[in-house]
């Protein structure tokens, strides 16, 4: 096992998320948006009081409707519960999730599930820039493309995007895993430290100190279970190739001195 | 920040929708920025009937509130003896929009409002485009524009949170320098002194210290000396150095180009009946048909044109 990786943040293997999970609650409640303000049903979500509404029950899922592109739509969630977002959702949709099923049914905008700690965040359409930046934990899908920056200083958590991603993705990662099943642009992985990415179409360029790397069993392994986790589970493994870090900014280089 | 808006009809349907379409897009970007906003319409009936030339300007451009004080009949009544030909003005709150027959000239226009008013700020000028530019809260200022009721083919708008020069008339876009020509911007060029230098040497002269105005600048500079549109803006990303999303636009087209970077937002739709771009989605929610256009994000230094 990797010794980077928290099992309790792991969406494979997070037990709290299943044990604090009410099987008992079946309902749904719907919230509209363009009916109650925003930060009212943040503040639900969050399990705090709102006036008029009754609280959301352990578990409880939720489906908002009409977000119509606003931003911080269902940020900071905390608990086990399945949200589904339909329509397209602003900047930082799904925001330092922790445990929490959220499915946006339309584009993210900027940030989508930006520094996400554990849970599950799902875009049925694009991602714009930015998606799962500095995100510890969970599992991001973006089942569409997902624009510049994706996975920006990830720090543990994992992305698969069905389509493309845009320039200088993976940006100073720390550790994580990234699949592509489509191709990436420009400067990969630039100043990479210690994730792992997984390409499956043509890089434009790969930035400083990132290079491919062998696919050895573990990573086959490792890539198997994360497109199963994304709903690819068809793919071939051996169809992706595996960039990563060469470790050349590691130590201090005086021929890097200006 | 800045929120920039842009809606190419493509569908004559919608021409008289244009207003009532550009208004609910600037006015939801208003929170990018709201120290002022202006706006470019292409081809409405009121400030730029067909067959006519006309000039948008602000008599004072010191004058920061919703409407100008200026009686619009006694104005057009000086301008038409300066020409020799009768002028209509146009009260559109903060800026005003004279028009005269074709055959007058742009340029004559331009110089008898100067004459009357020698400290005005054009704001804009041709056959197709009314300008309009204020100081204050975009939907205050569609307000006193009457941008709802504005109809046409074109029209952008832009509000501004300003970063690189004072919130003044002179610091609101659009920046319209050429005739027919539209440019707005959302970012700040870090270079803009050094180029504004250049083109001063060459004769250009400037209404502002802005950074965006050395950009509209430059591309009517290159748009004069014979380039299309594309060539213009493509030696504009390899001179400027900063942060944009640009949209450019003039009678015929309406151009959208993000700097290497791109780290300005930008997304466009398209439909059968019209082309829109804004910094953020929820500018576009309320277009027709939004739900089965094509939504997607210009790539970096990728240079998007449609004509009509």
């Amino acid at each position: 096992m990797d010794p980077l990786r928290d099992p309790l943040r792991d969406p494979l293997r997070d037990p709290l998320r299943d044990s604090l999970r009410d099987p008992v609650v079946e309902s749904v409640r719907h919230l509209d948006l363009a009916e109650l303000p925003l930060r009212s049903v943040n503040a639900l979500l969050h399990g705090r009081e709102v006036e008029g509404l009754a609280p959301l029950a352990p578990g409880e899922d939720v489906v908002l409707t009409h977000p119509r592109g606003a931003h911080a739509v269902a940020v900071g969630l905390d608990s086990p519960r399945q949200v589904r977002i339909e329509g397209h959702v602003g900047y930082y949709a799904a925001g330092m999730n922790q445990r929490a099923d959220v499915v946006v049914d339309g584009n993210a905008g900027v940030g989508v599930a930006e520094n996400m700690m554990s849970g599950s965040v799902t875009v049925l359409g694009n991602a714009s820039q930015a998606a799962g930046a500095t995100a510890h934990g969970g599992l991001l899908v973006v089942h569409g493309d997902a624009a510049a920056r994706c996975g920006i200083s990830m720090k543990g958590v994992d992305i698969v995007v069905g389509g493309s991603i845009g320039h200088m993705s993976a940006f100073m990662a720390q550790a994580g895993r990234l699949v592509v099943r489509g191709g990436a642009g420009d400067a990969l992985g630039d100043s990479i430290y210690e994730a792992r990415l997984y390409v499956r179409g043509e890089v434009a360029s790969l930035g400083a100190d990132c290079v491919a790397k062998p696919m050895r069993p573990e990573h086959h392994e490792e890539l198997g279970a994360l497109l199963k986790a994304a709903g690819y589970e068809d793919d071939d493994p051996a169809a992706y190739t595996r960039y990563g870090s060469a470790r050349e900014l590691y130590h201090f280089d005086v021929d890097n001195a200006y | 920040m800045c929120g920039i808006v842009g809606l190419h009809l493509r569908s004559p349907d919608l021409h008289p929708h244009l207003g009532e379409l550009l208004t609910e897009m600037l006015c939801e970007m208003q929170d990018r920025g709201a120290d002022s906003a202006g706006v470019a319409v292409y081809g409405d009936p009121r400030w730029s009937p067909p067959g006519h030339v006309a000039v948008s300007f602000m008599p004072d451009p010191t004058v920061l509130t919703l409407s100008t004080g200026v009686e619009v009949d006694a104005l057009a009544a000086v301008l038409s003896l300066d020409l020799a030909t009768p002028v209509t003005v146009v009260d559109a709150g903060p800026t005003l929009v004279a028009h005269a027959a074709g055959s007058a000239g742009v340029e004559a226009l331009r110089a008898a409002v100067l004459a009357a008013f020698p400290d005005a700020l054009v704001a804009g000028f041709g056959a197709d485009v009314a300008v309009l530019k204020g100081v204050g809260h975009p939907r205050d200022l569609a307000a006193a524009y009457g941008l709802g009721g504005a109809q046409g083919w074109q029209g952008v708008g832009h509000t501004r949170m300003a970063t690189e020069s004072a919130v003044n008339a002179g610091g609101c876009h659009p920046y319209a320098v050429g005739p027919d020509q539209c440019l707005v911007h959302n970012g700040s060029f870090s270079n803009h002194a050094t180029i504004r230098r250049d083109l001063r040497a060459r004769g250009a002269v400037f209404d502002s210290e802005n950074d965006t105005e050395v950009g509209a600048r430059f591309v009517a500079d290159r748009l004069a000396a014979g380039y299309d549109v594309e060539t213009a803006l493509k030696e504009l990303c390899g001179t400027f150095d900063g942060f944009y999303t640009l949209l450019v636009s003039d009678s015929r087209s309406f151009a959208v180009v993000r700097d290497a970077i791109a780290c300005k937002p930008a997304v466009i739709a398209e439909t059968d009946d019209w082309v829109a771009m804004a910094s953020e989605y929820r500018a576009l929610v309320g277009l027709p048909g939004v739900e089965s256009a094509r939504l997607y994000e210009p790539e970096p230094e990728r240079i998007y044109a449609w004509t009509r």
